[in-house]
């Protein structure tokens, strides 16, 4: 079988990676966001006699500059070995992709040009001559409509016949002298020597190192030039594009994108762009807990009927009771608590949140919130991730890739813990049903989503006020600047969205759940279990928690809970009532008067709600979270600032309350 | 004049682009090219950013970096 080996290149939001998908089958997600791909993938595809490997470099507006995407992507293009390279352009906006065509082509041979999403553009009564395109080109062009699966085996085709022969030869004007009498010394079969000549006219010390090393630039002068280069280099590909797409494109409808401006001028309207915003995210929020309600209590009835078959199993095998006891009770119970809880929410919540971002809603979002962050000195997209906090803390953490600086998404990463997450809704719902707003009250229900909403704008507040403080502290700096693309509207593949948000966002959090649940299922087990001196573990440190929980206003189990419920805040609740009910599992009480008669009978107050809400909302981020900003921030130290920052927030405020009402 | 002074559906031709070496890359790269046309198509509802129409796509841009955009009608 014949083995060819493809670069995918494009700029962001041309459906790239939904080509890729399509025929790798790989299911990479489709983004709406620059630098949402921000390594290589690769995906194979057998078609014919041939096997295609295709790289799904990142989405980037040129190879000439110096963001992240961009050198990940020229340096692939630069110094990997593949055959063909494919550039896929958007027909609706083609002049951005036929630039980034000649940019690849002045430094790959063999080029095919991809023209993707020709049935919007005939939906917009764009009509384009492609034939003298490709004439202009000199390399062949396939349209295609990837989301259609529409011209995919002809691209797969005109990959294999594709031969490029020679690199394209800009006409550089002024700098022309310079650049021919410097690639003339340049000792290369392997690259572009004029591409080379002009990296080291710019200056430019990336690439002029990566040439160094291979030997291929040494000992060459290079004249001081009186231009700025970049901008003529620019300033001729913007040139060149004009030439080859005048007067072949027809726009048949003169306010072909008028529907979309008149959507935008709605979403990011003065009067109702705030509250449409709000309500959408209410009614995701809505759903997902509404929704999640049946399907959680389901699976909890579901692996607590499996309890039973599990011991006999264990029995039959003769393994010692008390380690029966601990898989079961301990490790199984904790993990199939965690599990029922979590599992339903997040799938209801992301592929929801998934459709608001491939529709094109939230860079909306961000770009009508992005005065109140630039103010904090922070970025805009930060309202994004705030958004996806609420569905997870490690999801929103993961989530500030979009931030293109590294200062900006280390404030949006240390402040997300401040967005309380679906697994503390239910929890603070039944703390706020039954000492705020009263058991029996006719309007209980919207009372309580009212004052659950009260909390989040709170953190909202100290998301802002920490956002603020750190940048003029720990992350001194300027607000870079803030470019953010508007992608046309699109309706996203409903069956895409959820493959993708289920698969990447929540079996990818509730793996790390299920990883720090097995231990922590030992740890609880062990210390309501084993006895020193007659009392069980737990409640020796119940007694030695104590005297730091009344200072907070609250009592040693509650403190206990908070620090076990590391691992998921699901588990809180149920860790207390181990505590209060001297049991040696978790324990459940569905029941809210029997809960309430349970906590003021442990001396609960209104105070005590307050202040358990306070620690539960800013203690300390759970442990799949805390993983993941080590792993998004590769530092200790910004790990501990994300314990730290909310924990003293915390504990101020609960003393706040202690001093307000003693 | 700058980009950032332009008011709704005002339309432009850029005549320079200037700022320091990473925003003004950055503007070139996504279409704020001198001679290029430009259309103010959407204010945010705080005035800042402002988001335009060029090269066929819709960027939004804060009035900072708007600024080291030069245009003229």
């Amino acid at each position: 079988m014949k083995r060819i080996d493809v670069a995918l290149i494009g700029t962001p939001n041309v459906g790239k990676s939904t080509i890729y998908n399509t025929l790798t089958k790989n299911h990479e997600h489709t983004g709406n966001w620059s630098g949402k791909t921000v390594s290589v993938s690769t995906g194979e595809c057998a078609y014919e006699d041939t096997l295609y490997t295709f790289y799904d470099l990142p989405g980037t507006y040129s190879l000439i500059s110096k963001s992240k995407e961009e050198v990940v992507a020229t340096d692939f293009i630069l110094f990997h070995k593949f055959d063909v390279a494919v550039v896929v352009c958007d027909a609706t906006s083609l002049e951005k992709g036929i630039n980034l065509v000649l940019q690849t082509k002045e430094i790959c041979k063999n080029v095919v040009v991809c023209i993707n999403l020709v049935d919007e553009a005939k939906k917009k009564g764009i009509c384009i001559d492609y034939k003298i395109l490709e004439e202009r080109l000199d390399s062949p062009v396939v349209l295609t409509s990837a989301r259609e699966n529409i011209g995919l085996k002809e691209l797969l085709v005109a990959i294999k016949n594709s031969k490029g022969l020679n690199y394209l030869d800009i006409d550089y004007g002024v700098l022309n002298g310079s650049i021919r009498s410097i690639s003339k010394e340049i000792k290369t079969n392997e690259f572009n020597s004029k591409w080379i000549a002009i990296k080291m006219l710019e200056n430019n010390t990336y690439y002029l190192d990566k040439f160094r090393e291979l030997g291929v630039i040494e000992g060459i002068e290079v004249p001081k030039l009186d231009v700025d280069v970049n901008l003529e280099v620019v300033l001729k590909f913007a040139k060149k594009t004009k030439e080859i797409l005048k007067d072949i494109i027809i726009f048949k409808k003169a306010n072909y994108d008028a529907r979309e401006r008149k959507i935008d001028h709605i979403l990011t309207s003065k009067i109702w762009g705030i509250p449409i915003m709000l309500i959408s995210l209410f009614v995701v929020f809505y759903l997902t807990i509404i929704g999640a309600n049946y399907p959680s209590d389901w699976l909890f009835q579901f692996f607590s009927f499996l309890e039973g078959p599990i011991t006999h199993v264990l029995e039959f095998i003769h393994l010692p009771s008390v380690f029966i006891d601990l898989l079961v009770n301990g490790v199984y119970k904790t993990l199939y608590w965690v599990v029922s809880v979590m599992m339903p929410p997040m799938l209801i919540f992301f592929p929801l949140f998934t459709f608001l971002e491939d529709l094109g809603v939230l860079p909306r979002i961000a770009f009508n919130m992005d005065k109140a962050f630039s103010k904090c000195r922070a970025c805009g997209k930060q309202a994004l991730t705030m958004c996806m906090g609420i569905g997870c803390n490690a999801v929103g953490v993961t989530g500030a890739r979009i931030i293109d600086s590294k200062r900006e998404r280390i404030i949006a990463i240390l402040t997300n813990i401040f967005m309380p997450c679906n697994g503390k809704f239910p929890s603070l719902i039944a703390i706020i049903t039954m000492f705020f707003v009263g058991l029996d009250h006719a309007w209980g229900s919207l009372l309580c989503a009212l004052v659950l909403t009260g909390f989040i704008f709170l953190g909202i507040v100290f998301t802002f006020l920490v956002s603020f403080v750190l940048s003029k502290t720990i992350l001194k700096g300027e607000p870079s600047s803030f470019t953010l693309e508007l992608p046309p509207y699109r309706m996203p593949k409903i069956k895409d969205t959820i493959i993708y948000s289920v698969k990447n966002r929540a079996i990818f959090v509730l793996g790390r759940a299920v990883k720090v649940a097995i231990p922590a299922g030992v740890l609880i087990w062990v210390i309501a279990n084993v006895k020193i001196g007659g009392i069980s573990v737990l409640n020796h440190l119940v007694s030695i928690l104590n005297p730091v929980g009344v200072i907070l206003g609250l009592d040693g189990v509650i403190i206990l809970a908070l620090l076990l419920g590391f691992p998921a805040n699901e588990i809180v609740i149920p860790i207390m009532l181990m505590g209060y009910l001297s049991t040696n599992t978790l324990v459940e009480l569905d029941n809210l008067t029997v809960l309430k008669d349970l906590f003021v009978s442990h001396g609960w107050t209104i105070k005590t709600a307050l202040c358990f809400i306070i620690l539960f909302l800013y203690r300390f981020p759970c442990s799949t979270t805390l993983l993941t900003i080590h792993k998004e921030t590769g530092s200790k130290f910004y790990t501990f600032l994300s314990v730290i920052i909310p924990l003293s927030i915390g504990v101020i405020l609960c003393l706040i309350v202690d001093f307000i009402f003693p | 004049m700058t980009l950032e002074e332009l008011n709704l559906n005002d339309y432009v031709t850029i005549v320079n682009v200037s700022g320091d070496l990473t925003i003004k890359r950055r503007l070139l790269d996504l279409g704020f090219i001198p001679g290029e046309e430009v259309k103010c198509v959407l204010v945010s509802p705080f005035h800042d950013p402002k988001a335009y129409l060029v090269h066929g796509n819709v960027i939004a841009l804060r009035g900072v970096d708007a600024k080291n955009v030069e245009v003229v009608k």
